[in-house]
């Protein structure tokens, strides 16, 4: 059918997904080891001392992939939300909820890390500007999605309701990107751009952007493995889960 | 490498709190969540006999 001569619509069944998603768990969480390994250690011992922040700014090694995380998670959880909205498929909306939780993991790293950051470089944890308070929001809204999903015991009107919740809260995502542009804030802005490329010294953006794909090795990794439990604990009927060779239907037709 | 010693390191030119916080919180959410998921994939596991 396809041009790879593999049938990918196989996968979107749980079913045929839950074995390949087995396999790439452990290749997924090697390949973070390592990446976010070297990541760490070209952003301690090889990346230079900052000449306006000193030490503290390594912070951002693990600050920035965070943010950058707790935003395309809630990008990749909508997509999903709204296939599942559109198609009305069980595996996306397992998806959209295995997202969640590491999606809000993140945010809160980031503003964490962010509080970290602010005390040493302005002077305090929290300031009410335009990125903080918007990230910020970013928190309540995947602890919405997750909350309205367990407050409704009706398992298709939970999953709808929380795809809408999630779908409508995307708007947040460009306002959180824009914020230092679109507003006066104290936050910095954006060290690296599509348009003027990096405004950072060669070892510290390695450092950064292998910690970025370190982190997103292990979301995958992650939410893989959670997806697996949510369709044997949703499915409840777990004989399809077996580990027996699935029967491949293009061939059977 | 800019670190003379363990101590110098450590010390993070002053501002080792700061970023010693950020990278430990990191590192115990990731270990904690994945903590999390053994116990959930042992727990559908005990219940469902089956499971591969």
């Amino acid at each position: 059918m396809s041009v790879t001569g593999v049938n990918w619509l196989k996968y979107s069944s749980p079913q045929a997904f839950y074995p390949l998603a087995g396999r790439m768990i452990p290749w997924c969480a090697a390949a973070a080891s390592v990446v976010m390994g070297v990541g760490l250690y070209i952003g301690f011992f090889v990346a230079p001392t900052d000449f306006q922040q000193g030490e503290a700014y390594r912070i951002i090694f693990v600050h920035v992939p965070a943010a950058w995380m707790s935003m395309f998670l809630y990008v990749v959880m909508a997509v999903w939300a709204g296939l599942g909205l559109g198609l009305n498929a069980r595996l996306s909306f397992m998806m959209a909820q295995a997202i969640a939780p590491t999606g809000a993991m993140f945010t809160f790293l980031a503003l964490l890390t962010g509080a970290m950051w602010g005390k040493p470089t302005w002077g305090a944890w929290w300031v009410w500007d335009a990125r903080l308070t918007s990230e910020l929001i970013l928190l309540f809204q995947y602890a919405g999605v997750m909350l309205l999903r367990t407050s409704i015991d009706d398992l298709r009107r939970a999953d709808r309701a929380s795809a809408v919740f999630a779908l409508v809260g995307v708007v947040n995502v460009p306002i959180i990107y824009f914020s230092v542009r679109w507003w006066n804030t104290l936050h910095q802005g954006a060290s690296v751009s599509m348009t003027a490329g990096s405004k950072m010294a060669a070892t510290m953006l390695t450092a950064m952007l292998l910690m970025t794909v370190g982190f997103w090795m292990y979301s995958i990794a992650v939410t893989l493995a959670r997806v697996r439990c949510v369709m044997v604990e949703r499915e409840q009927l777990p004989a399809w889960s077996k580990q027996s060779p699935m029967p491949d239907v293009a061939e059977a037709r | 490498m800019q670190w003379g010693s363990l101590t110098e390191f450590l010390a993070m030119g002053g501002y080792g709190l700061y970023v010693w916080t950020s990278f430990s919180a990191t590192a115990l959410c990731m270990v904690w969540e994945v903590l999390a998921l053994w116990r959930r994939r042992a727990a559908v596991r005990a219940e469902y006999r089956d499971v591969s």
